[in-house]
């Protein structure tokens, strides 16, 4: 590494990045003023920090480039080895998810489109390809990555996708390959994981120029756990009636889990944000004004809906108290253990929804319905997202016999509005809408 | 005479009005086309019908409307999905039914009941013309034969033409190929029919229902479409004397029961 861009990123770290934060919060602010939704609760104080935190990120990442080691990630990826090695991270997926919020979903697409790539194609594909073909996005510049890494335990797609990546950067990709878990987990399947991490090592000490330490790798996953668990004590006030937040919020929350996992800032958030609710708990203060009703959600945020669908399901007294989604950052991250590192890191990353059987999903699903008290269920099915979505209507089915849960599948996307039909959904929510007041 | 209801259901084709008495008696009903402006179709159908039953359209005591023009009908009391009504108005006419089947204009879903005409679950066809009316009206069209005609026609067909696309465009350049091959008409028709059915066989399979099953939506009228509904569920189809005016008939019901 040169020592200009370290000056550089050393600068924008101490100084550059303080002052865009503050502007991000003022904006926040100045928002917050105007905006007041009737059906919803007090906004939550601390998403302003949330909003410095993420500003931070993607403006320190333009700087990071010659710094510090970059590198592209997928969302299941055990980012953990790659921090031991100070590597500055960009997740491709929640970098999608913004723009998906803000609409921008298929403008980037159809880049992607228009030099190939089909439309059925997963939309997070199609707009991190579209990134990388035109250097539009709407946090200013992606840092260009130094090494790729991907793991098959949320999708094979991401194999494809960071394959095409690695041809465009010309960069190393490397792979850490999950095996199914149809019924458990086995010996061989451990033993072949760890070994994978084993070559790793010796890889990424020559991509990154850095020596591995056994003592900064644990307390990465060290801190990783403790986030993992952070984030599990946050879902679970949403166990109170009436809930302190709903899951809209908790989809924007999320994103320090996913991107900034290892990190103390990610750890020294949720704290703060645990701490909000909690007081919220004790005051009795619901995220929505009316909750009559209590709702899950299966995969994928639809990214572009989140603020009407916040308001449409609040205005009848329906709050979103837990999802899949969400949950999947809090149910094996704390598998992690220091003292046996990468044998856990294995099983950590391996066992997530995505990678496990339907079986696994629906005494999961049955649990979370149970738990939050959860009165009826809405179920995204994603076109993008084709393993989260597959076996949704046995799933469906096999609820509604067991627990008599009243659901509903609506067909979207996670960022392509495209795929979304306003007057379909409208329709079939409705329908719903009626079912779980008819049911008491 | 008091305490008569309407039901309104606003289609993407026809808008049907149905009048009920207080004992759930229909005095009369209508269907219009929707056209350009629904609020106007609503209008007219509600008119219409309360002329045939000789009442006064200022005196109904309560109006339900659904259907996708449900919010362009100004007057209405209340506003309930067509599948709660599709759901309501079969069980009315059906006491057996637990699985509906509406094959309308522009979307075709399929319903569970329970015995008191709740629904308990519901598939629709999503974003895609096939298996819906509007799939027959484009053929009907390339074929140049009426639409109420192509129930007679396939039931006469000796052979079957196989349609093998879901699309509704290429589909209909299937039977335009087929056509240039001077194929039956009514063999056409057939596997005109059969593909509809496959696409909604596949929705009625999701629910898993073994009881009475109620055909509304103008398809129904198709007999054609029926016979071959019938041979896929495996048993007799209830198929109402006017399947059009179901969703209508509910969103009466609906005003009834909250009056």
């Amino acid at each position: 590494m040169s020592i200009a861009p370290e000056i550089r990123y050393r600068f924008m770290k101490d100084i550059g990045a303080p002052l865009v934060m503050g502007m991000a919060g003022l904006k926040g602010k100045r928002k917050a003023a105007i905006k007041r939704d009737v059906p919803l609760g007090p906004p939550l104080k601390c998403s302003k920090r949330l909003k410095e935190i993420m500003t931070r990120h993607y403006f320190l990442s333009r700087y990071a480039e010659g710094a510090r080691p970059v590198a592209w990630v997928t969302s299941g990826a055990p980012v953990e080895l790659l921090r031991a090695f100070d590597f500055y991270t960009v997740y491709p997926e929640n970098h999608g998810a913004l723009c998906g919020a803000q609409k921008l979903g298929p403008e980037l697409c159809s880049i992607a489109e228009g030099h190939g790539y089909n439309q059925d194609l997963c939309s997070y594909a199609r707009i991190d390809i579209g990134v990388c073909l035109s250097g539009k996005t709407p946090v200013g510049r992606l840092p260009r990555p130094d090494i790729l890494f991907a793991s098959n335990n949320i999708c094979q797609t991401v194999m494809y996708w960071y394959r095409v990546l690695a041809h465009h950067w010309k960069i190393p990709l490397m792979v850490f390959d999950t095996p199914f878990n149809f019924v458990s987990l086995d010996r061989s399947a451990i033993t072949y994981m760890v070994r994978q991490f084993e070559e790793m090592i010796p890889e990424l000490e020559r991509i990154s120029g850095r020596k591995f330490s056994e003592k900064k790798f644990k307390e990465v996953l060290r801190l990783g756990k403790s986030s993992a668990m952070a984030w599990g004590e946050v879902l679970a006030t949403m166990k109170t009636v009436p809930s302190p937040m709903t899951i809209f919020d908790a989809f924007v929350h999320l994103a320090p889990i996913v991107s900034l996992r290892g990190l103390p800032v990610t750890l020294e958030y949720y704290n703060v944000l645990l701490s909000e609710l909690k007081d919220r708990v004790s005051k009795g203060i619901g995220a929505i004004v009316n909750e009559r009703k209590r709702l899950m959600w299966d995969n994928i945020a639809i990214w572009y809906k989140i603020r009407d669908f916040s308001r449409l399901f609040a205005e009848r007294g329906m709050n979103f108290v837990t999802a899949t989604y969400t949950n999947a950052w809090a149910e094996t991250i704390s598998y992690m253990d220091e003292r046996n590192p990468m044998e856990s890191l294995a099983k950590a990353y391996s066992l997530v929804i995505l990678n496990n059987n339907l079986d696994h999903r629906l005494k999961l699903m049955e649990r979370l319905i149970k738990e939050y008290q959860v009165d009826g269920l809405v179920i995204h099915s994603a076109r993008s997202c084709k393993p989260y979505s597959v076996g949704q209507y046995d799933l469906k089915r096999l609820l509604m016999e067991r627990l008599a849960v009243p659901s509903v599948v609506i067909e979207a996307d996670i960022t392509d509005f495209r795929a979304y039909s306003e007057e379909q959904t409208t329709t079939r929510l409705e329908a719903f809408f009626e079912n779980i007041e008819d049911g008491g | 005479m008091k305490g008569w209801v309407i039901g309104i259901d606003v289609g993407s084709l026809t808008t049907d009005a149905v009048i009920m008495d207080e004992d759930k008696r229909v005095l009369s009903f209508s269907i219009v086309d929707t056209g350009y402006n629904s609020t106007d179709a609503a209008r007219e159908a509600m008119t219409v019908a309360a002329g045939r039953a000789g009442l006064e359209l200022e005196d109904v005591s309560r109006l339900v409307a659904t259907g996708y023009g449900r919010a362009a009908v100004p007057e209405a009391n209340k506003r309930v999905t067509e599948i709660a009504c599709h759901a309501a108005g079969a069980v009315y006419l059906f006491p057996d039914t637990e699985m509906v089947i509406d094959i309308g204009g522009q979307d075709s879903k399929v319903i569970k009941v329970g015995k008191d005409g709740r629904v308990q679950d519901f598939v629709m066809n999503d974003k895609c013309a096939a298996g819906t009316g509007r799939f027959l009206e484009v053929m009907s069209a390339k074929l140049k034969i009426p639409l109420d005609g192509m129930g007679d026609i396939s039931i006469s067909a000796r052979g079957e033409a196989a349609i093998s696309s879901v699309c509704t465009v290429f589909a209909e350049s299937e039977v335009v190929s087929l056509v240039a091959r001077n194929c039956p008409k009514e063999e056409i028709v057939k596997g005109i029919h059969r593909s509809v059915v496959n696409r909604v066989w596949a929705m009625t399979r999701q629910l898993r229902v073994s009881g009475g099953v109620t055909m509304t939506g103008g398809v129904a009228k198709n007999r054609g479409v029926v016979a071959l509904m019938e041979e896929r569920v495996g048993r007799r189809i209830n198929v109402p004397d006017e399947p059009q005016i179901v969703g209508a008939l509910g969103a009466a019901l609906f005003a009834l029961r909250e009056k």
